[in-house]
């Protein structure tokens, strides 16, 4: 049965028909939907699980596969810089059930904060890369990993890119081959990485990668097309789709499903017979610098770009020099819809309120990343997963008292289950006094509503503890967490200034659940009545549903409006009211 | 370039161009094309610009669409209907909800909403506009407004009246079925 498929659905179900066990993730686009899929196999085929972080994950998964399961954990390109540790040792572990590491990178940047080419982990960690180029590869690739996993033991990575995660193509749905649990035995030369055994195991490692270069020489996973043309093309995933829509038949192609390691003969032998080599791969000159290492004349990045995502145009124009279809333009300058926090969204109280007090805040990953677009322009810094807390520890150290007076960071209850706790263990315990604000909306939110372990509920839906994030503070040795509520304006304020002017480190808990969930019900809207004196306060808000005409009349539109009366709260005349 | 049907579906973050997207794909592998659907989750679905990609034809190869080869455009927003007007082909068509919603820099007056895009898209391209936000709300429900603009594209296609509302039916959930058939047949009796 051939079934539309995203990619990432694709490769959940080729982890699925190779016998997959154990699956632990933590969301992060463009890679969710791949867990979130796995969770709705049946339990007694496949466990799985939301963990806390990747680090934590990835270790689950190397501890499943030790014990002779197949495992495997999804996460996007930054999420592999968290589990690198883990991995890079793994690699010198080897498996024993298949592991695979899914990772998704994001070229363009549609959802995050870098544009890293996690290719390079392959080749530092020296764990073979599968790339597929669409959802039938991402499927087939998959479950071949695992074969290859077991085979030559070792982690295998399979890397994606946003387009082929979230683009679906047609895939033939296959049958669960059971595998059955491999035998488990101690060994200690294997599975104890301490210097005397390590040393041993690096011998392996390179002995393997040896193996695995004349596997790639002749593997079913790259693809050789010859039209019988002077130009070559050699290029990996969604590119290889791009040059295939661009050039059609007036190229030969060698397309890489297998980005690490990479054949050497097979490559020369391909480029012998080509006048002219392009390599087209987005991002960084990964396969091109192979090739130039190994004595292949080639066209690279210089004809290209190191930004963002490729374009069949841009390959058309590059290497047959013909430009694209012509097209309509616009002769004036086109307002841009940057993303912005949803009606309801309970971050807005809380930036609302940080901005109006003036204060530094240092950011941290989630939807409340927007909490720095105008007009709340609330946020100083973004860096990665945790990075609010430690980063405004070693602000407040290195600027005193006074800046710390008005320094605050605001991190969400997932992001602080995930890196947070650390950093704020590292603030108790040298004698910081910072204000952090933990953003409770009771879920994680802007990978689309995943539980962590602050909701109570696992991936399945199914009832589990909960932590209880004050007794958590608490016991990290912070004598004052306060639980406030971000849409009771005057009284989040007057939190937040007491929290603030203490010398001693505090926590506020912001507690609203996420506007988006089925559990809210907001009802009517809000209105402005003739009470308004056009102060535009309200507009401080950055709120979609609000806005302002040339005259300076505010206006609500009910279509956006979903009736959640923060603005209500917010007008110094009572002018805005509620409506059913 | 390809020969395949390139559709370009664009909105507001929110407003359900996923669900038509989905509608679309569906019903197009059941007529035994090759297809493609792109799209994009995350950050930019957060009450941003959104665009998805539906190709089919004998065979599709990238997933996206370049400048110049949108054969339908179908727009959610005016605004968005404008920005996407360069995507679209020689000769093609741009159906287009006349809604404005307004993005955050002319919300906070740093940028000003075009003016009369509606006759400027006229002007130069083959437009059909529709108020979709009241024919839903006549349908039933404020939120088919997804399934009342697939209804118009659906009659531009060569894909017949019966596969659509099967497919419909396949993809969207009982609960919501009656309202967004009355959506599609608004959409598509237009």
């Amino acid at each position: 049965m051939k079934k539309l498929l995203l990619g990432n659905a694709a490769v959940a179900q080729g982890a699925y028909e190779a016998g997959v066990r154990f699956v632990s993730s933590y969301p992060g686009t463009p890679s969710t939907e791949i867990t979130e899929i796995i969770a709705t196999y049946p339990e007694d085929e496949v466990y799985c699980e939301w963990a806390p972080n990747e680090k934590v994950a990835a270790e689950a998964v190397i501890g499943a596969a030790i014990a002779g399961g197949r495992a495997m954990t999804c996460c996007k390109h930054v999420g592999l810089n968290v589990m690198a540790d883990p991995v890079f040792t793994d690699s010198y572990i080897g498996v024993n059930g298949g592991a695979v590491f899914c990772v998704a990178d994001d070229p363009g940047m549609h959802s995050s904060q870098n544009e890293q080419d996690s290719r390079h982990y392959a080749k530092a960690s020296k764990i073979p890369m599968l790339e597929p180029s669409d959802s039938l590869e991402c499927k087939e690739f998959t479950r071949m990993a695992f074969d290859l996993s077991e085979q030559y033991d070792t982690p295998v990575f399979v890397r994606l890119s946003t387009r082929v995660s979230h683009s679906q193509s047609l895939v033939e749905i296959g049958e669960r081959k059971e595998i059955p649990l491999k035998d488990y035995k101690k060994d200690i030369p294997k599975n104890v990485m301490m210097p005397a055994m390590a040393i041993k195991r690096h011998v392996v490692v390179e002995e393997r990668t040896d193996k695995l270069i004349k596997f790639a020489e002749d593997t079913p996973l790259n693809k050789i097309e010859n039209n019988g043309s002077k130009i070559g093309v050699i290029t990996n995933g969604i590119s290889y789709e791009y040059s295939r829509e661009a050039l059609g038949d007036k190229v030969n192609y060698f397309k890489l499903g297998l980005v690490w390691p990479l054949p050497v003969n097979s490559l020369k032998e391909f480029a012998e017979k080509c006048d002219e080599v392009y390599v087209i791969e987005e991002l960084d000159p990964f396969i091109e610098e192979h090739c130039r290492a190994i004595g292949i004349k080639v066209h690279g990045k210089e004809c290209f770009t190191l930004l963002g995502e490729y374009t069949p145009a841009m390959i058309k124009k590059a290497v047959l020099g013909e430009d694209s279809a012509e097209f309509t333009g616009i002769n004036e300058e086109i307002p841009a819809r940057p993303p912005v926090l949803c009606p309801g969204c309970p971050h807005r109280g809380t930036f609302y309120v940080l901005s109006k007090l003036g204060l530094t805040v240092s950011g941290d990953i989630g939807c409340y990343t927007l909490g720095a677009v105008a007009p709340l322009s609330s946020v100083d810094t973004t860096i990665c997963m945790g990075a609010s807390i430690s980063a405004s520890h070693g602000m407040a150290k290195v600027r005193g008292k006074e800046f710390n007076s008005k320094l605050v960071s605001v991190i969400g209850d997932s992001t602080f289950m995930h890196s947070g706790i650390t950093g704020l263990s590292d603030i108790v315990y040298n004698k910081g006094a910072n204000t952090v604000i933990i953003l409770d909306n009771s879920i994680t939110g802007m990978t689309g509503h995943q539980d962590n372990p602050t909701t109570g509920k696992t991936i399945r839906g199914e009832a589990t503890k909960q932590v209880d994030l004050i007794k958590l503070c608490k016991a990290l040795g912070i004598e004052h967490v306060t639980v406030a509520d971000p849409f009771d304006v005057k009284n989040f304020e007057a939190v937040v200034k007491e929290e603030t002017a203490r010398d001693e480190v505090s926590v506020i808990i912001a507690q609203r659940p996420c506007a988006l969930l089925k559990t809210v019900k907001y009802t009517g809207h809000c209105e402005i009545s003739d009470k308004c004196r056009k102060c535009k306060m309200c507009m401080k808000l950055g709120c979609p549903a609000i806005s302002v005409d040339k005259n300076g009349n505010v206006s609500i539109d009910v279509t956006q409006c979903n009736g959640c009366g923060l603005c209500i709260g917010v007008c110094p005349f009572g002018a805005i009211e509620k409506k059913d | 370039m390809s020969k395949t049907t390139n559709i370009m579906i664009v909105g507001v973050g929110g407003q359900g161009t996923l669900l038509a997207s989905r509608i679309l794909g569906n019903c197009v592998i059941g007529e035994g094309f090759d297809v493609k659907v792109s799209e994009v989750h995350g950050m930019s679905q957060r009450g941003g610009s959104v665009v998805t990609y539906v190709k089919y034809g004998e065979k599709v190869w990238s997933p996206i669409i370049d400048k110049g080869e949108a054969d339908i455009i179908l727009a959610f927003e005016l605004l968005e209907a404008y920005r996407a007007l360069p995507y679209l082909k020689s000769g093609g068509k741009i159906i287009v909800n006349d809604q404005k919603i307004n993005p955050m820099p002319v919300i906070t007056g740093v940028k000003e909403y075009p003016a009369d895009i509606l006759g400027k898209l006229k002007s130069s391209v083959n437009v059909t506009s529709l108020d979709a936000l009241s024919l839903a709300k006549q349908a039933g429900s404020i939120k088919a407004v997804n399934v009342v603009l697939m209804g118009v594209m659906a009659k531009n296609t060569s894909i017949p009246y019966e596969k659509w509302v099967e497919t419909v039916k396949d993809t969207v959930p009982p609960k919501f079925l009656e309202v967004n058939l009355k959506a599609f047949e608004t959409g598509y009796n237009l």
